[in-house]
């Protein structure tokens, strides 16, 4: 025992390894009244993981080449030792991130964890959902089949749409006139790399998130209650050390979440064709476009905002724009909610509504823009669109006409 | 001069020289990496012209060749086809072809084509970069009773009729590109290179 004290003495001399376990995990105080949708958090710190590994691994097999790359991927699925699975992990783990990301921004919206103090916690998330969208893209050309090389085509030429620099800029990004082997070759280096970015944006994340500390269901500030706990008489009164209370709680979130993750990955890997679509296990023909061009899942929504929008004076650029707006509106989200509460908990009827039907709308987007579009289809995408809008740039108004419920003192059971 | 000797503004000054030398000098290590990302001198040699043998390609249909790795699309057009053009006008959002950027000017005809029995389009939906599907029957179920044969893109439901013109109210916004090219023959075409005459 003395050794091993002795041991940490001399690496702490060194390296704060002690005052680093205790300030982030073993002494570090988080609210008591965590609930289910702060699992999403260390579940998506999980997928990123899963996603690195993986990834690296199949990267060993995969060659980022026009001629072999489909060939590889086959490869990978049928004569590597365990490929298909390692890949599986993979491809589902692209959509458990997206599932797993946007619960944790719906959380963040529920409780209002992107309100003071925590506005910059808040953009850095967005900044991290953006380099996951990025990270996605790339990453879906890979496999070089024909909704790969079509999705890719379609989401470079927006760059294209961009008035003035568009074409020469879409050309700069392809490295060629069309999609082509010099644009998989990159993609795939930015596929490699950006994970890695993504990663040291979480460290980031949880830097700040460490810094102002943990928001919770109620939207009380435990820092700013009464002091004393268990451990600390300094410590917030209604906060629990991270380390082992929610270490332990999390495991049982990684336990269920890895207990669906394994089904989906051994029984319905492709999801319907909405994990990996049908069109992808054709190769890539840059000749032939298949009948219907649907991006990933995750995606849809902001496709459907970006098919909802006319073109004016003959150019597609409004789409772009709207689609890009619909993203970027989010780091403007902290300065939009004037409500005088935090929690849905204790907001109004008014809130609530919004929120929910705005939930609705969004499942709605993204089932839009999976279909090919129809008078209908595209009025609903259009209404759809006014609607996400709406939620954002009316919040100002309807989040302080809200009728709010007091906020208590504590946090509750 | 400050008390303890130090010259603080002269450092300032030499901070900031310093700053803007360094920052000239990174501009300068940027340039290769940004310049990287243009096409290879490879990459721009496959753009060259391609050569499409015309005479097999019965009346009604289409053939495609490859141009800088885009679908080029050559349509042996019918006369009913030809005849059909100008009623569509009213519907169309750039019937006589003023974009300028979108064809050749020995193409803005109201045909768009050199010989009008051929239409020479690129088959890329100027929309998104789809490519629209061959559509020449008349009155499709899906299309609609008004249909007398054209392009319909599936991605997002853009139309345009057999001179690559696009229909009003859809998203895509111009009409289809019509490629510099030239006839060598008379079942000779020259995609990507008009001789010069003009572009």
């Amino acid at each position: 025992m003395s050794m091993m004290k002795n041991f940490m003495t001399w690496i702490d001399d060194r390296y704060p390894a002690t005052k680093v376990w205790n300030e982030h995990l073993a002494q570090y105080y988080a609210p008591k009244n965590f609930n289910f949708w702060y699992f999403m958090g260390s579940l998506a710190l999980l997928v990123l993981v899963i996603q690195i590994l993986t990834g690296v691994w199949l990267a060993m097999n995969y060659k980022p080449d026009a001629e072999l790359a489909f060939g590889s991927v086959e490869y990978i699925m049928r004569d590597v030792d365990w490929g298909w699975l390692i890949r599986y992990m993979h491809s589902t783990g692209a959509s458990a991130f997206f599932v797993v990301i946007y619960l944790h921004m719906f959380r963040g919206l529920m409780y209002g964890s992107y309100r003071k103090p925590r506005e910059l916690l808040w953009i850095i998330g967005v900044i991290i959902y953006l380099a996951m969208m990025a990270t996605a893209f790339f990453g879906y050309l890979l496999p070089w089949g024909q909704m790969s090389y079509w999705g890719a085509q379609v989401i470079v030429n927006l760059f294209s749409a961009v008035p003035v620099i568009g074409p020469d800029l879409g050309v700069w990004v392809r490295g060629d006139y069309v999609i082509s082997d010099a644009t998989l070759n990159r993609f795939f280096a930015l596929h490699f790399l950006l994970p890695f970015v993504l990663a040291a944006l979480v460290f980031i994340h949880i830097v700040a998130l460490h810094k102002v500390g943990s928001n919770n269901p109620d939207g009380v500030e435990i820092k700013k209650g009464p002091k004393g706990n268990r451990w600390s008489d300094k410590a917030p009164a209604d906060g629990i050390p991270f380390h082992p209370y929610y270490t332990v709680k999390d495991i049982a979130g990684v336990a269920g979440f890895l207990f669906l993750f394994a089904a989906v990955v051994f029984f319905a890997p492709e999801m319907g064709g909405y994990f990996i679509e049908h069109p992808n296990f054709e190769p890539a023909n840059p000749l032939k476009t298949p009948e219907h061009i649907a991006p990933v899942w995750y995606f849809t929504p902001f496709y459907a905002i970006l098919r909802a929008v006319p073109s004016i004076a003959g150019s597609a650029f409004p789409g772009v724009v709207a689609m890009f707006a619909s993203i970027l509106i989010m780091f403007f989200l902290p300065w939009l909610d004037r409500s005088p509460v935090k929690s849905i908990r204790y907001k109004g009827g008014l809130y609530k509504a919004m929120l929910w039907i705005f939930v609705v709308n969004f499942i709605l987007l993204g089932y839009l823009g999976t279909q090919p579009t129809t008078d209908l289809y595209k009025l609903l995408a259009q209404i759809g669109t006014i609607y996400y809008f709406a939620f954002f740039l009316l919040m100002p108004i309807y989040s302080k006409m809200d009728n709010t419920k007091p906020v208590p003192e504590r946090v509750t059971e | 001069m400050s008390a303890d000797g130090v010259d603080l503004k002269k450092r300032r000054t030499l901070t900031l020289a310093t700053s803007a030398v360094g920052a000239v000098g990174a501009g300068f290590v940027i340039y290769p990496f940004l310049a990287a990302w243009a096409p290879s001198e490879k990459a721009k040699a496959a753009g060259a012209p391609v050569e499409a043998d015309i005479s097999k390609l019965e009346e009604g249909q289409l053939m495609r060749v490859k141009w800088r790795g885009k679908p080029v699309w050559i349509v042996h057009r019918t006369d009913k086809n030809l005849a059909d053009l100008p009623s569509l006008d009213g519907g169309l959002a750039d019937p006589n072809s003023d974009d300028t950027g979108q064809q050749p000017d020995y193409c803005k005809n109201p045909t768009r084509a050199v010989n009008d029995k051929y239409l020479v389009a690129v088959g890329i939906c100027t929309h998104l970069g789809c490519s629209p599907t061959y559509r020449p029957e008349v009155a499709p179920e899906d299309l609609g009773p008004d249909w007398v044969g054209g392009f319909f893109c599936p991605c997002h439901g853009s139309r345009f009729d057999l001179a690559g013109r696009v229909y009003a109210g859809v998203p895509a916004p111009k009409n289809l590109e019509i490629p510099p090219y030239q006839y060598l023959s008379d079942t000779k075409i020259l995609v990507g290179a008009d001789g010069g005459s003009s572009s």
